[in-house]
């Protein structure tokens, strides 16, 4: 496949591992915040490739993972109500709130369809005006742009069966969560489609009030490894910044259109991360103009309060305090089929993947 | 890669398998062109000539290495 097949070419990986090798003059500990990259990460066995010095952890990249136990408790609530059809990524189907799951709720009868992008959401809502379609709004800047053009979209047809239960989330001052609570870390593996709509200049901030290394890349292993190369050479030199390897489709400006989409919909508000808590300006709201599209006003949602699972990790993990095998839930009680926490439900979760690749070592 | 235009949408093959994708986001998109897709969006395209030079310089470790 072009642009994939020259990135996994093996002699260059096996040199660019050697170049770390040679390179890395103590321990180092990374963080990946993007799910694709833990998955990639992981499947291309890049932790074996490495130095026992270099850590690689994942932080709170997986979009499915942050999302907060009582906003799927809120999606089942929504789901039971009359006349009501949440049409969601597939995803977040299983992932636990407090009291089950929406792949639960459907069980039991509820109208909840699975769509791959909220445009198809938004069709659902056009083709039948008897139903009222909800569409939970969830990931970072890289989808929240489509959510933005889908809000815009259903405005223009004036689409008043279709809402937005919004919780998109922005990655930036999570990150910064992450520094502040004390994770240690000497690098961040910044995430690579999130940059490729904010630019590189959004995780300035990291290497000059922090003095933490940083490194867009990609997804295949050469960018990988390339990545890691660089991180350890920005250490080495005392020398932080934020440097771009996945150029092919990252820019320090980023995509401006889809900006500015984000822009005329969204506004910054405080969000609750599953596992960080509330962050500051961490998530993104639909702007007072367009609130007739936002499920949080157009409906009741009654929710139980039911306290969380307490034996979950989840939190630790994607702080990247902890690992999933640290976890004694993990692989006996909690596995992908009956997952306890989120991060075992998403490919991109870190206990999903530590499960498929790593649960004999 | 992108195989057919109508529109704002678009129809992009991932690995053989069609995806249909809104082409809001990123601008003079054709067929043949090359586009990362999240979540039912084209939001980028992909530019070859950064690609190439990215390749180029993983090569030059290679030859490097091989010296």
């Amino acid at each position: 496949m072009k642009y994939v097949d020259e990135f996994r070419d093996r002699k260059l990986i096996m040199h660019l591992a050697d170049q770390i090798r040679r390179s890395a003059t103590g321990d180092y500990t990374f963080m990946e915040v993007c799910g694709g990259h833990t998955a990639a990460i992981h499947r291309f066995g890049i932790p074996s490739l490495l130095p026992p010095g270099i850590r690689l952890i994942s932080g709170p990249g997986c979009p499915v993972c942050v999302t907060a136990a009582a906003y799927i408790d809120q999606l089942i609530s929504l789901s039971f109500q009359k006349g009501v059809t949440v049409a969601t990524f597939g995803d977040l189907m299983r992932v636990p709130g407090s009291a089950g799951s929406l792949s639960e709720a459907r069980a039991e009868g509820a109208d909840i369809r699975v769509v791959l992008s909220a445009y198809e959401a938004l069709g659902i809502a056009l083709s039948d005006k008897n139903l009222k379609v909800v569409f939970p709004a969830i990931g970072f800047e890289t989808t929240a742009p489509g959510t933005a053009v889908t809000v815009l979209k259903a405005d223009g047809e004036g689409a008043d069966n279709f809402f937005v239960l919004n919780a998109h989330k922005v990655m930036p001052p999570a990150m910064e969560e992450i520094i502040k609570g004390g994770s240690k870390i000497d690098g961040f593996i910044c995430p690579g489609h999130v940059s490729v709509i904010t630019g590189s200049s959004a995780f300035e901030f990291i290497p000059r009030k922090y003095g933490l290394a940083s490194v867009i890349t990609g997804f295949e292993p050469t960018d990988i490894l390339s990545a890691i190369l660089m991180l350890i050479r920005q250490v080495n030199n005392h020398d932080p910044g934020v440097e771009i390897q996945y150029n092919r489709a990252v820019t320090r400006t980023g995509n401006t259109k889809a900006q500015k989409y984000m822009n005329e919909v969204f506004e910054s508000c405080d969000a609750a991360w599953r596992g960080l808590g509330i962050i500051t300006s961490g998530g993104l709201k639909l702007r007072e103009k367009y609130k007739s599209f936002n499920a949080g006003v157009s409906f009741d949602i009654e929710v139980a309060h039911n306290e969380p699972d307490t034996m979950c990790i989840c939190g630790d993990i994607l702080r990247g305090i902890s690992t999933p095998s640290e976890c004694t839930l993990f692989a006996s009680v909690c596995t992908p089929d009956h997952p306890s926490g989120a991060c075992m439900v998403s490919a991109e979760g870190a206990c999903n993947t530590y499960f498929k690749y790593h649960l004999h070592e | 890669m992108v195989v057919s235009v109508s529109g704002d949408m678009a129809e992009v093959s991932v690995g053989g398998a069609l995806f249909s994708a809104g082409l809001q986001m990123v601008e003079n998109v054709s067929v043949g062109d090359y586009v990362l897709l999240h979540a039912g969006f084209a939001i980028e395209k992909l530019k070859e000539e950064d690609a190439l030079e990215t390749l180029r310089l993983l090569k030059e470790i290679d030859d490097t290495m091989a010296e």
